[in-house]
């Protein structure tokens, strides 16, 4: 299994997942912005930081790149998709998900660590989760409200990944912080499971979204 | 001809604003008391065309394509 490690200019999470990968026994790759042949992939992982400056939105200029295209063949291929942070922004920018990523309720950066509980087990990143299992990952970032239309279709097609559970810190809408396609393979989620994926970070429980890749 | 194009952003009625209440917030703190405040981003170009009819039609793709997030955002297109 090879997974692709998205590069954009000012994505600053790929060395954390691409380590974070190898170490869970897996092959990977860097995949910079401009290549748009990914088919010799297994997998994607599109990492967090601020491509392109979050000039205009977050997300929004990575979400015309080359790279896009690439990733859009290997979803008609079945092939798993996680965007962390930065990485959920662009797959909502680019509509793989529904919903939007957008400004904090109270307009800050917030960086912190967050009790989150798991809404489904059916995608390959959260297969090795129970259905409700409460784990700690940290989040960090200014524009992660999630907000959408309708809630209701995604409760009805079981889209909802990650939700907040003791506060709703950037105000999201019902608290969701991590969502997924219809088919479960596209997953985008604002925390960040590769800053736990070790014990001596405060937590390891991140892992399991890699090795559920593999 | 030259035509300059200005595209007005804002956010869809009832979605929150948090830049616009920071403002509001802050001029508080400055003694000034202002209610619903809002904020929106203008973007401007030129583009040369024959017709103005075309360029509206580019721009139009251009804002659902790029420069507004229709889950969120309305806009409007002035053309001069």
């Amino acid at each position: 299994m090879k997974i692709g490690v998205i590069r954009f200019p000012g994505s600053n999470c790929d060395r954390d997942v691409y380590q974070v990968i190898k170490s869970v026994g897996g092959e990977v790759e860097y995949v910079w912005w401009n290549e748009d042949n990914l088919n010799y992939l297994d997998g994607i992982v599109i990492p967090g930081g601020f491509s392109y400056g979050d000039y205009l939105r977050a997300g929004a200029i990575a979400s015309i790149t080359p790279v896009l295209e690439g990733i859009k063949s290997l979803v008609k291929e079945e092939k798993p998709v996680l965007g962390i942070c930065n990485g959920a922004q662009i797959l909502a920018e680019v509509g793989l998900v529904p919903g939007i990523f957008t400004v904090n309720e109270n307009s800050k950066f917030i960086c912190q660590w967050e009790n989150l509980k798991v809404k489904t087990n059916r995608t390959p990143f959260t297969k090795n989760y129970k259905k409700s299992e409460i784990i700690k990952m940290p989040i960090a970032h200014s524009e992660g409200r999630y907000f959408n239309q309708s809630i209701e279709l995604l409760k009805d097609q079981d889209q909802i990944v990650l939700q907040f559970t003791e506060n709703n810190p950037n105000g999201s809408l019902n608290g969701i912080t991590g969502v997924c396609d219809e088919s479960g393979l596209i997953c985008a989620i604002m925390p960040h499971p590769e800053r736990a994926s070790n014990k001596l970070l405060g937590s390891d429980h991140g892992l399991n979204f890699f090795k559920g890749m593999l | 001809m030259i035509y300059n194009v200005e595209v007005k952003i804002t956010l869809k009625k009832g979605m929150l604003n948090p830049e616009a209440s920071t403002i509001e917030r802050a001029l508080d703190l400055l003694g000034y008391e202002v209610e619903n405040t809002n904020s929106y981003n203008t973007i401007t170009f030129q583009m040369e065309d024959e017709r103005k009819s075309e360029i509206m039609k580019k721009v139009e793709d251009m804002c659902q394509r790029l420069l507004t997030n229709p889950v969120i955002h309305d806009y409007e297109i002035n053309i001069s």
